[in-house]
């Protein structure tokens, strides 16, 4: 089995860990409730999509 | 041509991927609207519309077909007869997909999949003349196609006619 030859500093391992960042999601106003909301997807809060209701709130 | 689905199939196999279509589109015309993954809508799509056409058709061995596929015979009673006459007049697109955002649990992005309403009076007619234009502004080019340069007056007053009444067009479908 292939195993590592040396030991990963813990400088090597945090400057990796680092770039491991969250996204901010890029949301948009709802037309309706103009709550924010992920584009092109319907309105968790309103449940619309184009003013036509497509989930029970 | 139809172009055959590239990748994997949903489920574990093609024969997989057939079942589960066809209890998704049984479900579908079941209730209207049914909630799932936006794969499994996106793959449903083609085959419930495909079904809806054949049921328009409406003779036995259009029946036939669709039985290989919803073997509900409620079900096929009811697209039949309910579903089939609802869509008489629309060229197609019966169906809707809405995405909802991702699932909790797993983050799978899910989409709502819905049976479009019957076209009313006004959309029919906007439908019927837009067909009309199409049809005018291709007799149109064909005339041109056909004729010499003597006749290009009368086609070029015939495009921006049709143009004109698109416009039109476009405006009361917004309104």
């Amino acid at each position: 089995m292939a195993v590592p030859k040396r030991k990963m500093s813990r400088s090597n391992t945090r400057h990796r860990r680092s770039q491991w960042k969250a996204a901010v999601p890029a949301l948009v106003a709802c037309d309706r409730c103009h709550e924010p909301k992920l584009a092109h997807i319907a309105c968790p809060s309103c449940g619309t999509y184009n003013r036509r209701q497509v989930l029970s709130v | 041509m139809p172009r055959p689905t590239k990748g994997a199939r949903l489920g574990g196999g093609p024969s997989h991927e057939r079942l589960l279509l066809a209890g998704l589109a049984r479900e579908l015309f079941q209730y209207g609207r049914i909630t799932t993954t936006e794969a499994k809508a996106r793959r449903l799509r083609p085959v419930a519309e495909k079904l809806i056409t054949k049921a328009k058709k409406g003779d036995l061995h259009n029946r036939r077909l669709v039985r290989q596929t919803i073997t509900d015979v409620s079900v096929l009673h009811t697209l039949f007869t309910e579903i089939a006459p609802r869509y008489e007049n629309r060229p197609g697109g019966y169906t809707r997909i809405t995405k909802i955002g991702p699932r909790r649990g797993d983050n799978a992005p899910m989409a709502v999949i819905e049976l479009v309403e019957a076209l009313t009076v006004a959309q029919n007619a906007v439908g019927e003349a837009e067909a009309a234009t199409k049809r005018a502004v291709k007799e149109a080019d064909e005339a041109k196609a056909a004729k010499a340069e003597g006749s290009e007056d009368a086609t070029s007053e015939q495009a921006t006619e049709a143009s004109a009444k698109e416009q039109a067009e476009g405006d009361a479908k917004d309104a």
